[in-house]
């Protein structure tokens, strides 16, 4: 049992709970990441996310449950777990005084070094996996937001870590980089690595990972593949309509589960026809009908309220 | 934390967590390293820094002063001063770098928490500070005995010994400003060390004049404050006196060390492990 748990899961959380005085910001979450693929922990802000991947870390000790990090308990193991993890933290904590190989150079010092295999070439490598082999000399200040982020994605590979954890790997980059981040990490997954990310964009999720928990509140609300999660939790289909201050009339209530929000209604519904046939006694009427997506989930899952 | 509302016992048990013993790694010198390159980059204005206040101190007052003074307590006055300015200078430097850099690596630069997500444990973090802080503290002191050594303030070469024992007084100095700076909310916080600690000390262990001629209340109080152990270790080595009592000089320093290291490590545990 334990050796099954220890090859198929790289990380294995039981009833795993984090207070801190009065707050529960963990609330006894059941996580199992199988090894191999992208698994998302996805949730507003506050949720959880943040603190649950600083328990995997050992950087917050559990107030109960069972935390188990690629077959080792945590936070006793944690000298070990972290040397075979490769972390990509939310803020960025590059080293500004040194240059960006030396920022990789400088890391690689923290980690144990088993086979003394020249440094520099695997670095360089490092550089060019995220397009910064031409900066290699250049001071970190110099870098734009974009190449720092790549730098500590560069930096979280320099012990070839067989779990990969990044906290909002894209939160504020452009859709270039972005796109260029979300290949690099495609291809880390097609060799082996185990990703782990938490994020709050659903095309992130959606298009990178295999597996995907909502959390909200320090409790996991579902987990399943994107796919199946579209499928299980929502209507397949959406038609969302422009109706200024009119309300919904009641054959589509009938027809469709709606949501009215600033004048729009979300028609979510099993019988997109015959929803669509209806609005058609009401002219005038703008609309979109579209698939069901994760973000529909994510919404009804966590609700619309704000979080700040 | 507000204990009346604890529950766990995971909870309960987190002062305990703490305050476990360190074990620091060799991994430590990892840290070490690190520092000893960014200053490698800064060298030059760095030494300026830490050595142009007691080269100062030292021109001004040992000149200045000694023509006046002569002898005091059996020595020039310039090699008198100059001593006691080999000790504090390791003082000064150890503690700056031991609050303002270190509390610019802990928290606005998040240096720490890069390290913390590797292998490197709080322990060897600390470990690593405190080696550095203590060779940069050692450093500057060199500076000023071989300026002392220029202006013939030294009087044997004995004076050598002096340079272990600068590193121990970096350490005994670094401990207490790391546990400082893990409970600093701000670099203001900073000033209040330096002024009502740092300064004291400097003014009143014996460097400027010998603590013999301070009221006896005075004279045991700063019998427990580690600047006057040190100057009473390098003073005669400087000046090739004999240095009485070296055992229970050396045992204070490495006492601030040790227990200074052992709270610095809880505290940063502290403010790093919730």
């Amino acid at each position: 049992m334990v050796a099954l748990n220890t090859d198929t899961y790289v990380i294995d959380a039981q009833g795993l709970r984090k207070r801190f005085g009065d707050e529960t910001v963990v609330d006894g979450i059941d996580l199992r990441v199988p090894r191999g693929g992208c698994f998302g922990l996805l949730g507003p802000n506050g949720a959880g996310k943040t603190t649950t991947l600083r328990m995997i870390l050992g950087r917050a000790v559990p107030s109960g449950g069972a935390l188990t990090v690629l077959g080792e308990p945590m936070p006793a193991a944690g000298r070990r777990v972290r040397a075979r993890i490769g972390v990509v933290p939310q803020d960025d904590n590059l080293d500004p005084d040194f240059t960006v190989v030396e920022n990789l150079q400088v890391y690689a010092g923290y980690f144990p070094r088993p086979a003394r295999r020249p440094l520099r070439p695997y670095l360089m490598s490092l550089l060019e996996f995220v397009a910064l082999a031409d900066r290699a000399g250049d001071r970190v200040q110099d870098l734009s937001g974009g190449m720092r982020r790549r730098l500590v994605i560069a930096r979280a590979l320099v012990n070839d870590p067989e779990l990969l954890i990044l906290d909002e790997p894209t939160t504020g980059l452009d859709p270039q980089i972005r796109h260029l981040i979300w290949s690099r990490l495609r291809e880390l997954k097609d060799r082996g690595t185990t990703v782990l990310l938490t994020t709050h964009y659903m095309e992130e999720a959606e298009r990178l990972c295999d597996r995907l928990a909502i959390i909200d509140r320090g409790r996991i609300l579902a987990e399943d593949t994107p796919r199946a999660l579209v499928a299980g939790e929502v209507e397949p289909s959406v038609v969302e309509v422009r109706a200024g201050s009119r309300t919904p009339p009641p054959e589509i209530v009938r027809q469709a589960r709606v949501e009215t929000i600033d004048g729009v209604w979300h028609c979510h519904t099993r019988v997109p026809n015959a929803v669509l046939a209806s609005l058609q006694q009401y002219p005038g009427l703008e609309y979109l009908h579209r698939p069901a997506n994760l973000e529909d989930v994510f919404l009804r899952l966590t609700g619309r309220e704000l979080r700040d | 934390m507000d204990a009346t509302s604890v529950t766990d016992t995971a909870d309960v048990m987190e002062p305990a967590r703490h305050w476990r013993l360190p074990a620091p790694r060799p991994v430590a010198f990892a840290v070490w390293r690190r520092n000893v390159l960014v200053w490698r980059r800064l060298m030059l204005p760095s030494l300026l820094l830490n050595f142009g206040e007691p080269f100062l101190y030292l021109l001004g007052l040992g000149f200045g002063l000694g023509r006046f003074i002569g002898e005091m307590d059996g020595i020039g006055y310039f090699a008198f001063l100059a001593s006691g300015l080999v000790a504090s200078s390791s003082m000064m430097t150890a503690s700056y770098e031991g609050v303002y850099s270190v509390y610019t690596r802990m928290v606005p630069q998040k240096t720490y928490d890069g390290m913390l997500a590797t292998p490197v444990e709080i322990d060897d973090v600390v470990a690593g500070e405190m080696l550095w802080c203590a060779t940069k503290g050692c450093l500057s002191g060199i500076a000023i005995l071989i300026v002392a050594t220029l202006l013939g303030a030294v009087g044997s070469v004995y004076a050598l010994l002096c340079i272990p024992i600068l590193f121990l007084i970096g350490l005994a100095f670094a401990g207490p400003a790391l546990a400082v700076s893990a409970v600093a909310p701000s670099y203001d916080f900073f000033s209040y060390y330096m002024t009502l600690v740092i300064t004291p000390m400097f003014i009143l262990c014996g460097v400027f004049y010998p603590i013999t001629s301070m009221p006896e209340a005075v004279q045991h109080a700063v019998l427990a404050l580690p600047l006057t152990h040190a100057v009473a270790l390098v003073r005669p080595l400087v000046t090739g006196a004999p240095v009485e009592y070296p055992l229970v000089h050396l045992a204070v320093l490495a006492g601030f060390a040790a227990v200074g290291f052992y709270v610095a490590v809880a505290l940063v545990r502290r403010r790093f492990i919730v």
